[in-house]
């Protein structure tokens, strides 16, 4: 896994709640024989291109200070619905880093922590006192999400705390992922199972 | 203090403590499906770890197949690379395939409750987020994406974190015209779509434990909807009775020591719960979806609301949603021209929701405007329809009579409402594009859906 440890630059102000995985990829591009790096370019692209594949200026992804943004800032339940992990993959392909949001959907958020891309929650107020303050000084502004010391600097240099699991937090900046912990304790689950086959054998095909 | 059903079954799962709230889970099941199986066998594979346990692995293809009648694995050439590195993959490790044009085949939440794969007290996972739907059997089941996949794969385990618990309690009869479709959608519609962030949910109560195996398929399907990854009901005589016999389930003297098992399972009475949550059922009414998020519903008999009259802080995804799906606030919702209607996907495919939509149709014709379609959740449910002359009801009526897959619930096969069309569907997600690009959607139960196709228009199911 990508290692996370502090990202500092522009943050795009996507204010919208629930925004849901399908919006951000949509899922015949997870069938189209497209890599995990190439799914950047359709990130969004409901809501950033027309129906005649033209760049909707409305979209805060197509606005200058946010283009490259590799920040979003979003309101509750982000990366809520399906459970594909195109979604990650696909943020990844734009560049974004970090989610800032109130809260994020579970199976999103599992995802993220697979991959290197830090969801960070903090409350709706905060997120929107940074929003106005990248809008405030367009250009210029840049936010810093710091996952060693657990803390979002603004734009202005107000310094937010934000929670993460131990574990977690760990696994992203040493970019370990769980597989080979878990291969390490094999003896424990061959023991296990050894004595679940004869409490519920009838599990056991 | 007792413990719940959930709690119950997560403990006795737990191998080890891995320490900051996160445990090794068993995982006693894993379903593939096209989408994800074929690709993270591979990656399971290639990094190394083949498939630890590969017979507590099942698969079936639904996401990218096409449902046109007399499909192949060609008809959808997209699909073809997915099925073809599934079987590949599978049959390396000797992992059962319900394999296209097989008894089996079907979407993979529908073939796991039909075989017997799904058991009560066990724990399930599938790339999929709809996974819930087999809580509704007593399992612990739960979507995943494609990196935990690849996990279990390796390991038939996950590190998980317990989730707090919730507990839903829908009292009373349900009344003309109501089914667990409208159960589920009132639910999220009175506690929005993050409120089970965080939680397991069980669904309990009088008119729960009235409800058929099926059923609570459908209730615990759009649990994700809400936000809860697991939901569940805790298993009784119409779960032992739905399971007797079947495929996989145990047999014999196995299957009263598997009984006497399941018994032990359901909530102690003193059981606590994190939240609880009481529906009457009196006011439980057929439901309709206005806008582009599970929880923009109401009553069939309701207007459409007025964001200016909504929470301040959904007024905006209010308006954007009304402007999506080109609906005027304030007027009845009821009448509302439809141009498509879609019976079928992993909420509502089963036969009971076949017989519901039959019910309605038979001896009527859909409207001549509305394309209306039938996509069977699996072979057998296909098989067993025919066989009452269900097929027939619906092709005699004007509808579509497809083969079993995912198909328009999500569009993936590349079977998708055109732009700007408005469809009245049994699925579970009326997101934004989620039935085509500039699709617009209405969730609904069958019977409801049936309805709309007679009428060319949003109905009211108890005035048919």
């Amino acid at each position: 896994m990508d290692k996370f440890t502090k990202v500092t630059g522009v943050a795009a102000p996507l204010m919208r709640q629930n925004v849901d995985t399908d919006l951000i990829i949509r899922i015949e591009r997870l069938v189209d024989n497209v890599t995990r790096e190439g799914l950047g370019p359709y990130a969004f692209e409901q809501i950033r291109f027309k129906p005649d594949g033209s760049e909707d200026p409305d979209c805060v992804f197509n606005q200058k200070p946010y283009r490259d943004a590799p920040i979003i800032l979003s309101r509750e339940n982000f990366g809520c619905g399906s459970s594909r992990e195109g979604a990650v993959w696909a943020l990844k392909g734009m560049g974004i880093k970090a989610v800032i949001a109130p809260y994020f959907g579970d199976i999103f958020n599992n995802n993220c922590f697979q991959n290197g891309l830090l969801p960070v929650a903090l409350p709706i107020h905060e997120i929107e006192q940074l929003a106005d303050e990248m809008k405030a000084s367009p250009g210029n502004a840049r936010v810093t999400v710091d996952l060693e010391n657990c803390q979002v600097i603004s734009p202005t240099g107000r310094t937010i705390p934000f929670q993460v699991d131990a574990r977690r937090q760990h696994a992203m900046l040493n970019g370990l992922d769980d597989i080979a912990l878990t291969m390490s304790r094999r003896d424990e689950i061959e023991a296990w199972q050894t004595s679940d086959k004869s409490a519920r054998p009838w599990v056991w095909l | 203090m007792g413990k719940t059903l959930f709690d119950k079954i997560w403990d006795s799962h737990v191998i080890t403590d891995l320490g900051n709230g996160f445990v090794l889970l068993h995982i006693d099941r894993l379903l593939l499906h096209d989408m994800s199986g074929g690709k993270s066998l591979k990656e399971a594979i290639e990094k190394g770890y083949p498939p630890s346990q590969p017979r507590l692995i099942y698969g079936t293809p639904d996401h990218t197949m096409s449902t046109k009648p007399g499909r192949t694995e060609h008809t959808h050439p997209p699909g073809l690379p997915l099925i073809k590195s599934m079987r590949e993959t599978t049959s390396a490790y000797g992992i059962k395939l319900f394999d296209l044009g097989q008894d089996g085949q079907g979407i993979v939440h529908v073939m796991g409750p039909e075989q017997g794969l799904t058991l009560p007290g066990t724990t399930l996972v599938c790339g999929d987020s709809h996974t819930s739907t087999h809580g509704g059997l007593g399992a612990l089941a739960f979507g995943i994406g494609s990196s935990e996949l690849v996990h279990v794969i390796a390991t038939q385990t996950m590190v998980q974190r317990k989730p707090k618990r919730m507990r839903a309690s829908f009292e009373g009869k349900l009344l003309p015209g109501v089914t667990a479709k409208d159960m589920i959608l009132h639910l999220i519609g009175e506690l929005g779509t993050a409120a089970g962030t965080g939680f397991s949910v069980e669904y309990a109560g009088s008119a729960v434990r009235a409800l058929p195996a099926e059923a609570r398929l459908t209730l615990c399907n759009l649990t994700i909807e809400m936000g809860a990854r697991t939901g569940m009901v805790a298993p009784d005589d119409t779960t032992y009775e739905y399971l007797n016999g079947r495929d996989y389930a145990p047999k014999g003297a196995m299957w009263d020591r598997a009984v006497a098992h399941w018994r032990t399972l359901p909530s102690d009475p003193d059981a606590e719960f994190d939240r609880e949550h009481t529906i009457d059922m009196k006011n439980v009414a057929p439901q309709i979806t206005w806008g582009t998020s599970p929880e923009h519903v109401i009553a069939v008999d309701r207007a459409i609301p007025d964001p200016g009259t909504g929470p301040e802080e959904k007024r905006g995804a209010w308006e954007a949603a009304l402007k999506y799906q080109g609906l005027e606030p304030g007027k009845p919702i009821e009448g509302t021209k439809v141009d498509w209607v879609f019976i079928g996907s992993c909420t509502n495919s089963r036969l009971s929701d076949l017989r519901a939509a039959a019910e309605i149709v038979k001896g009527r014709h859909k409207a001549e405007h509305v394309t209306a379609w039938v996509v069977p959740g699996s072979v057998r449910i296909k098989s067993e329809a025919e066989a009452e002359g269900l097929d027939r009801v619906f092709t005699e009526a004007g509808f579509e009579w497809r083969e079993p897959g995912c198909s328009m619930c999500l569009a993936s096969n590349g079977e998708r409402v055109p732009p700007g069309q408005r469809s009245v569907s049994t699925s579970n997600r009326n997101f934004v594009g989620r039935q085509g690009p500039g699709a617009r959607t209405h969730l609904a139960s069958p019977a409801m859906a049936a309805a709309a196709a007679i009428k060319g228009a949003i109905a009211d199911v108890r005035k048919i």
